[in-house]
């Protein structure tokens, strides 16, 4: 008996063995008889159960459910309902089991096998029962256990097949179990009737009343009435919250006498709340007030009951003191729905008190949560300078796992509740200055919309940041918004002696090498504003500009902004100077795209599709971005003309591009802020990217600690090295890597064969990183296809500080090995060696082709010898969505053909792969096949190994 | 509708678990996990409620054992709460005093007892009469007491 193994190991022993036992016994010659097989199915299970593998026995496990002897099915039937298998050969034995059982008239056969439909809940059974499960449910002779199973096994069905359910003559009859007297059966059939409702609600329209009807007779009934189904003195309390939620699915009834008697039933129970309890026992307690927040969200959900609504309120306002920490929660979040309603908005507001102290003084987080959801639902502008400055407050001692999500709040409510943007103002470099990490890029950008937009507030605007920059330390994002702010608006403040233009750019350059190469971009470009607003402190600008560690910068896009606006402020006279770094106009309003993010984070990802919360956030881009002048759109050419008008995008006499619309990673790629598209580009929702604290998608696990006196050998790859790959097959920015101690954000652009990497190694610990050294390589044949120069970068990293290693490289033919990055350095006492994939790919050297739909075909038919194509058919990964699909594809590098394939649902792209020795013209379509959830890929290029591999690479993706 | 229910042990060792939408295992096994290390990070007299993605997660603890559901938006808390309760109750009953080791060692009697509890994550009968008698008529239905005692261990 392996009851608990010694050590892990010795159980895997004992279990092998058993394994290697059972699976001869099932092979040897000899039949088992039923009871054998039963022992030997269950031991499987038992070992499934202990978390392994079970990859036999679903056949013995068939033949157990057609024995005769209940304990023998029984065990076939758990077994199929555990370990259920997609074998469409098995699951057509298993259905001719489960019809016999159906046709038994054994209810306890007819139990389980209902059950086992339940718990499959395959489109198979469906198919087989759908139409034969309504038959037992209204059939006049079922029993009540089995009417019981069949309501829910149709349930289930109706959920994974609504199509193969037929409504019919059933429906009806099935509204009246509603009256049934077995209140199991009513209890069963209120779900069904439920879900029914919501997807045809005339049909079902009818239970309304009936449900208004059963509801009344159990409120109104004595504790004891209702024998077995009273529970710890409550009524039915199940019974009760089902038909409550049935309800919320219809408006309020049109039948007075059926209204009334419904608020008849909310009064009483909101009555019974106020009685003593009949029980000291929490059982009590909970089936009560799950019965009372039911029938309030019956109350809100109707929202026209004013007088309901307000004692509904008083009763949530005495449960927000309970001693129950789950009464306290659930009153805040029910409550945060009465604030919405415009009769009970008034009476939420008087608990504002108790609210703030909640928010100050629970210790679970999830109610500090709730109370902060609540203070934002409930603010107006009567309380909104109390509510803002109360958040602003619990900011700096708050959780960091709900500072950003409080933050978002805070610019919410001050945007939308100002009066007086100066308060507007103040609150956000308030914000910046207790949690600057967490304000997202939104934020910030939001507040330059709103200064550039209101001429009213710029002068005090830039009178704040003036002094807000006087602070020693100040936050990265105060350096942005104080220099975005400055460089258009410094000019109001430059009368004041104290704020002389020098005295500004001082200021201002006294922080610049503190700052990150996007802050120090963004100053860049407030020089050169400021070389127009104040012609003084033009040689002083240009003596900064000048200057080796500007000219010469290691970042090619410092040094490229400092060449192209030393130039500028040289050779260009002063009207092209004002016309060209003019002032920069309003925004268009758009909705505050600091909403789409809050919006966001509420929903992080759901279960069925888990991971595309984290891959497939399309970026909400509505808001601003603190857009500078299409002069500054610097193109990587050294040659692109110095004013940049040339290669202005559309817009033609227009100076103000918008460059950070969605197009523009291609063409605007390093316009100043461009930076803030790649870090908004991280895919991390909800994570502010300045933030070294966004939780450690992979644990510290993963990496190879090796003794400080380790080996030099590298080590290998992270065993999610094909997977970091892969996420990186249709995009080029992101976080490549990331553990308790680093983290590893990936910048990259190619052009033609070309190719350069920008990596961002990030210390999260306080502790300095010694003898820090990166090293890449091309192991074997990839020596020969890809030549990759890496920068040295500094043996020091600094607690909290981000180093920055620039990568190029060329493509000479191609490939399909990824390079390998190996980051080694001693961190306390060990020596940390880590080995990552570098995600070039490639696709990465795609050249996007336009044609028209005949030359595709065309050259379709060209490419048509077996070497050069490539196929593969796979089931998706992620909800098969046309949009993102198509940015995948474009993410992937070649075009996307429009109106080639006749087929609208099929994708078809063209591309040319160019390496430094052969260019490879490639076709692709993807043909996705919604209903069986499946694609097909086939790619044709003219090169056998590039078929395979994009094939390879483009099937990962969806 | 409920989604899935997992039983795991104060050690973070899985005892049970009942999915009612279909997942693949990996997936199963990333959210077993994900769980758990939530679930007993949690401080006593913590709320019983942590927001999870899209759902709701209830736990509460007995003994040495974790029961933990998750639930959807609309569900109600205190009654997912009862539900935990009520299988308890059902497997006391059944078991007489029951512990972490019964339901590891008749697994398939815990599965029974939830399989008459809550069918397809809805609950089929909250009845405390109805279940064991369900059970127990299943009971009677098997072929000898001696099988029974030799019930299959290893």
């Amino acid at each position: 008996m392996s009851r608990v193994g010694k050590s892990k190991e010795a159980e895997i022993k004992r279990i092998n063995k058993e394994l290697a036992n059972i699976r001869s016994k099932f092979k040897g010659d000899k039949a088992l008889d039923g009871y054998s097989k039963k022992k030997y199915v269950c031991k499987l299970l038992f070992i499934f159960l202990l978390g392994h593998d079970i990859d036999f026995g679903h056949m013995e496990a068939v033949n157990l459910l057609s024995s005769n002897k209940y304990t023998e099915k029984q065990i076939g039937y758990l077994f199929i309902s555990v370990l259920v298998n997609s074998n469409s050969e098995l699951i057509r034995l298993i259905n001719n089991a489960i019809k016999n059982d159906l046709a038994s008239r054994n209810p306890i056969f007819m139990c389980l096998a209902l059950h086992c439909i339940a718990n499959v809940g395959s489109r198979e059974m469906a198919e087989a029962f759908a139409s034969e499960i309504p038959k037992i449910l209204v059939a006049g002779d079922t029993m009540d256990s089995v009417k019981q199973s069949a309501a829910l096994c149709l349930l289930r069905l109706y959920k994974t097949s609504p199509d193969l359910v037929p409504m019919g003559e059933w429906t009806s009859r099935v509204v009246h179990l509603l009256n049934d007297q077995h209140l199991g059966v009513v209890t069963a059939a209120t779900s069904l009737i439920t879900c029914l409702s919501k997807k045809n609600p005339d049909e079902f329209k009818t239970c309304v009343s009936l449900a208004v009807s059963r509801l009344s007779r159990i409120v109104s009934s004595a504790s004891t009435d209702l024998q077995d189904y009273t529970y710890y003195f409550v009524p039915a309390p199940w019974l009760s919250v089902k038909l409550l939620r049935l309800l919320q699915c219809y408006p309020p009834p049109e039948d007075t006498a059926v209204k009334g008697r419904l608020i008849e039933c909310m009064e009483t129970i909101l009555n019974k709340a106020q009685e003593p309890p009949k029980s000291k026992k929490v059982q009590h307690s909970n089936a009560k007030n799950a019965i009372l927040f039911e029938a309030i969200s019956l109350i809100i959900h109707y929202d026209s009951e004013p007088n309901l609504l307000v004692r509904a309120c008083n009763q949530l306002g005495q449960f927000l003191q309970h001693r129950e920490t789950n009464l306290r929660y659930l009153a805040l979040e029910s409550m945060c729905l009465l604030a919405g309603s415009e009769f009970s908005h008034e009476a939420v507001k008087t608990h504002i008190e108790t609210v703030i102290n909640a928010l100050k003084t629970e210790r679970d987080v999830s109610v500090r949560q709730r109370a902060a959801d609540l203070l934002y639902a409930m603010c107006d502008r009567t309380n909104a300078p109390q509510i803002v400055a109360e958040m602003l407050s619990y900011l700096e001692t708050a959780d960091y796992s709900i500072r950003e999500e409080i933050v978002l709040k805070v610019a919410i409510l001050a945007e939308k509740y100002a009066v007086d943007y100066t308060w507007y103002v103040d609150t956000i470099l308030n914000l910046i200055r207790i949690a600057g990490d967490y304000v997202s890029e939104e934020v910030w950008y939001r507040v330059i919309q709103i200064v550039i937009n209101r001429d009213d507030v710029q002068g005090y605007a830039a009178k704040t940041v003036f002094e807000a920059l006087q602070a020693p330390a100040c936050h990265e994002n105060m350096v942005k918004v104080g220099g975005y702010i400055l460089g258009e608006f410094g000019n109001l403040i430059a009368g004041d002696p104290r704020s002389s233009p020098l005295v500004q750019f001082n200021l201002l350059h006294s922080k610049f090498h503190l700052c990150s190469v996007p802050t120090r971009a963004l100053l860049l470009s407030s020089y050169i504003k400021f070389v127009n607003l104040f012609p003084e402190t033009k040689t002083t600008i240009q003596d900064v500009l000048r200057s080796d560690s500007q000219l010469r910068n290691s970042d090619v896009e410092l040094q490229q902004r400092a060449v192209e606006y030393l130039k500028l402020s040289s050779i260009a006279s002063t009207d092209v100077l004002a016309t060209v770094l003019e002032e920069m106009p309003p925004f268009p309003e758009r909705e505050s795209s600091i909403l789409a993010k809050l919006k966001k984070k509420k929903g992080p990802g759901t279960v069925t599709d888990m991971e595309e919360g984290k891959k497939e956030q399309t970026e909400v881009n509505g808001g601003v971005e603190p857009a500078v002048n299409a002069s500054t759109v610097s193109t990587p050419s050294p040659s692109a003309d110095l004013l940049g008008l040339k290669s202005a995008p559309a817009g033609g006499g227009s100076l103000l591009v918008d460059v950070f619309s969605d197009a523009v990673p291609a063409t605007g790629a390093l316009a100043p802020g461009s930076e803030d598209n790649f870090s908004r580009s991280l895919d991390l929702p909800g994570e502010s990217p300045a933030s070294l604290l966004v939780d450690a998608t992979l644990g510290a696990d993963t990496v190879t600690t090796v003794p400080a006196a380790g080996s030099e050998d590298p080590a290998l790859p992270v065993p999610d090295a094909d997977d970091l790959l892969n996420k990186f097959v249709c995009k080029n920015n992101g976080v490549l890597f990331e553990n308790q101690l680093l983290q590893i954000g990936i910048k990259s652009e190619y052009r033609q064969n070309l190719g350069r990497m920008y990596l961002f190694f990030g210390n999260k610990t306080s502790v300095q990183f010694l003898n820090f050294t990166l090293n890449v390589s091309c192991p074997g044949e990839l020596q020969n296809e890809l030549n990759i120069q890496a920068k040295p970068v500094e043996p020091i990293v600094e607690g909290g500080a981000q180093v920055q290693q620039v990568i190029n490289i060329e493509c000479l033919s191609d490939f399909t090995e990824a390079p390998l990055l190996n980051i080694q350095f001693r961190y306390g006492g060990t020596v940390q060696n880590i080995t990552l994939k570098l995600p070039i790919t490639v696709n990465k050297f795609f050249q996007p082709t336009e044609m028209a739909s005949e030359d595709f075909f065309q050259r379709w038919k060209q490419l048509s010898s077996p070497q050069q194509e490539a196929q593969k058919i796979f089931k998706a990964n992620h909800p098969m969505d046309t949009e993102v699909t198509k940015a995948k594809l474009i993410g992937f590098g070649s075009a996307l053909l429009q109106d080639v394939d006749p087929n609208r649902d099929n994708f078809v792209g063209a591309g040319v792969i160019h390496t430094k020795s052969i260019q490879v013209g490639c076709l692709l379509r993807l043909e996705p096949n919604s209903q069986a959830q499946m694609y097909r890929l086939t790619l044709r290029t003219s090169k056998e190994a590039v078929s395979k591999r994009l094939c390879a690479l483009l099937s990962q993706q969806f | 509708m409920m989604r899935f229910m997992l039983l795991f042990s104060r050690q973070g060792k899985l005892r049970l678990q009942k999915w009612y939408t279909t997942l693949l295992d990996k997936e199963k096994k990333k959210i077993t996990r994900e769980l758990i290390q939530i679930v007993l990070s949690r401080q006593p007299r913590m709320c019983s409620f942590v927001e999870w993605r899209d759902l709701k997660i209830i736990y509460k603890r007995f003994a040495s054992l974790y029961f933990c559901c998750a639930i959807e938006e609309q569900d109600n808390e205190l009654l997912t709460l009862e539900i935990i309760h009520r299988y308890v109750e059902l497997l006391d009953k059944y078991f007489g005093n029951v512990c972490e080791l019964d339901i590891i060692f008749n697994f398939e009697k815990a599965y029974f007892i939830l399989d008459e509890f809550l069918i397809g994550g809805e609950l089929q009968d909250t009845s405390k009469q109805s279940i064991p008698k369900a059970i127990e008529e299943a009971d009677m239905l098997q072929e000898t007491m001696e099988e029974y005692m030799a019930k299959p261990t290893f």
